[in-house]
């Protein structure tokens, strides 16, 4: 287990629940996004004018490109899903590109996209239900035919194990890779797989995790 | 058919000299190259992806943004069996559920 998430210290056995858990390098990482987070979210509206500087403009332009993009994926009915979307962007983004700071990506941990990707689960399911009632919801999966019913349920139930498994394969592959890089030539030529694992897989990935849940809620709602 | 059996018998021995562990890891990491080859599919589905949306982009260049975001999306979806793939490789090499079977 090279390539597991370090322990980096065990909750001591008398806490209740959570006594003689480890809690490894995800955890931590993804402690320092949540400050990273709040802080930039805190901050950014701390200093809102008229007059947009630096930072004012890079964060409306993110709140804009997400209220776009969702207008335009999943409909204008729906826009109320662009703060979780773009939570879910801005958190998956800073995870993927923590590698470039030496530390190890969240999302190269299983637990992580399994977590992101079941509250995608649920949302689809629940707001499923919502727009279409219990009954007619369930109804859906027994067309065209009865026949099909389970080819449904499994493929419904596919959906958060594909999308769990794309993110976590795909930023493990990076950590792998840069590893051995890593142990091949320490020097200058780990930059380029920075730039292609960490950069360009890392926002790509992004991109298609927030626009595959849009993309099945949207489904589900319609 | 004489001859056969010996080659066989010989082989058996051969295979039997080392310990149970040893087989299963070199086992699984003859598997996990073989899961590897999974990763044919999504080149050539990406790669498809990837040409028509030259194609598409060559026909109607002021619809770019669309096809690209269309093009990408598709070419993740086509990713997904590859990188199933590589997790049983993953598995096979770092998580290696068959040696725990043989304590």
């Amino acid at each position: 287990m090279e390539f597991a998430p370090k322990i980096h210290f065990t909750i001591p056995e008398w806490v209740p629940l959570l006594g003689g858990t480890g809690v490894t390098e995800t955890v931590t990482t993804t402690w320092l996004i949540m400050i990273l987070l709040t802080v930039l979210g805190w901050y950014s509206i701390r200093v809102l004018d008229e007059i947009p500087g630096p930072l004012q403009n890079v964060v409306e332009m993110f709140v804009e490109s997400i209220q776009n993009l969702t207008a335009s994926s999943m409909g204008p009915d729906k826009l109320g899903f662009a703060p979780y979307m773009g939570t879910l962007a801005l958190y998956i983004l800073a995870a993927n590109l923590a590698g470039l700071f030496a530390l190890r990506p969240p999302t190269a941990d299983l637990n992580t996209t399994m977590a992101l990707s079941f509250i995608t689960f649920i949302s689809i399911h629940y707001y499923g239900m919502k727009r279409k009632g219990v009954t007619e919801y369930f109804k859906e999966f027994a067309r065209p035919m009865p026949l099909i019913l389970p080819l449904n349920i499994i493929g419904e139930l596919s959906t958060p194990i594909s999308l769990s498994f794309r993110l976590f394969g795909n930023m493990l592959g990076g950590v792998i890779i840069m590893y051995i890089v890593y142990q091949l030539i320490p020097f200058a030529l780990p930059v380029l797989p920075h730039i292609y694992f960490d950069l360009f897989a890392g926002v790509l990935q992004t991109f298609i995790f927030v626009m595959l849940s849009m993309v099945f809620i949207s489904l589900a709602m319609d | 058919m004489q001859e056969g059996n010996e080659i066989i018998k010989a082989l058996f021995d051969w295979i039997s000299g080392y310990d149970k562990k040893t087989l299963v890891l070199a086992a699984s990491a003859i598997g996990a190259g073989l899961a590897m080859i999974a990763g044919i599919g999504p080149g050539i589905g990406q790669g498809y992806a990837a040409g028509k949306g030259a194609e598409a982009v060559g026909r109607q260049p002021e619809a770019q943004g669309d096809i690209i975001g269309t093009m990408l999306l598709g070419a993740a979806v086509a990713e997904t069996t590859g990188i199933y793939g590589l997790i049983v490789a993953l598995i096979l090499l770092f998580a290696n559920p068959l040696v725990r079977l043989l304590m």
